[in-house]
């Protein structure tokens, strides 16, 4: 049981892949490290699948492609309303970030989304686009007086939700990966054969795949929230 | 250590609220897909966002857990 923990403490640490030898030394952890082997995977398929695209004769990986995006832009546009297009390539990117990082855990890589200063610093993100959405498209005045809705007595809890939000999507996401990785590790100890690969299927595939749709989509059913109008 | 290891486990007791919680969605949900089968994908929309939002509270107590174990 001790060992266990101390497997555990080590691995929940996030480690540092190396350091860059100017002003003294700045640390790379390896969640940076992870999060460029996923940027280079996704471009390189962007680079290769978009290659050779034809309005005539599209090919099996355009048609995947065009049915895949089509589904995002209407997504957006469902939960957004009619200023939905800026947002549509954003959600897209972090839609692909999170899935590819939730399950490079099966290639025998750390998942950067273990490190809670990546989901920390997604869900910044989030929040900005949330409320950056409700000040650009309501105006200064306008935007404040989304916070006084559905009625005036709700102004804290709102303003409360400002800082609720992020912290609530970056704890969620954190929180699923550590779970999911940690149960892992306990059933490894217990039976290192065959049941983790069962199991695996279900917490690194399945359990990060419903993660990255929750961030995704709590994040556009938050923005559209703040700007779309009603009918 | 002993004290915080029961502390550790009832905190993850927030699980119960959650597990109720997402299996009252779930069962309503379907009987909603039951009752209006073509109203399918915004039901499920709605009970993925419940879901996740009643999700959360079991993975605050989860965290609290881990900070008493491996912190406190």
């Amino acid at each position: 049981m001790e060992a266990f923990k101390e497997t555990l403490v080590s691995e929940l640490g996030n480690e540092t892949a190396f350091t860059i030898p100017v002003l003294g030394g700045i640390p790379v952890a390896e969640s940076v490290v992870v999060t460029w082997i996923v940027m280079a995977v996704w471009m390189v398929l962007a680079l290769v699948l978009t290659r050779n695209l034809s309005v005539r004769r599209p090919g099996k990986a355009q048609l995947a492609l065009e049915t895949a995006v089509s589904f995002l832009n209407g997504f957006v546009k469902d939960n957004l309303g009619k200023h939905w297009r800026p947002f549509a390539p954003y959600l897209g990117t972090v839609a692909l970030y999170i899935g590819l990082s939730n399950i490079i855990g099966i290639f025998g890589l750390t998942p950067p989304t273990k490190d809670i200063s990546v989901t920390a610093a997604l869900a910044v993100m989030s929040m900005l686009l949330i409320y950056g959405a409700q000040f650009r498209y309501n105006g200064l005045l306008g935007g404040m007086k989304k916070f006084a809705e559905p009625m005036p007595l709700l102004v804290p809890i709102n303003l409360m939700e400002v800082i609720i939000r992020p912290l609530a999507l970056c704890m969620r996401l954190f929180g699923n990966v550590l779970g999911a990785f940690i149960i892992m590790e306990m059933i490894k100890l217990l039976v290192p054969a065959v049941v983790p690969a069962v199991l695996s299927i279900y917490f690194d595939l399945f359990d990060g795949l419903i993660q990255m749709v929750v961030f995704v989509f709590l994040t556009t059913l938050f923005t559209g929230e703040g700007i779309k109008e009603e009918e | 250590m002993s004290i915080g290891i029961i502390a550790a486990g009832i905190a993850v007791l927030t699980g119960i609220g959650a597990g109720v919680g997402i299996g009252i969605a779930t069962g309503k949900a379907s009987e909603a897909i039951a009752r209006q089968p073509e109203a399918a994908g915004k039901i499920n929309s709605a009970l993925l966002m419940g879901c996740a939002l009643a999700e959360g509270t079991a993975i605050f107590g989860f965290i609290t857990a881990l900070l008493i174990i491996f912190v406190g």
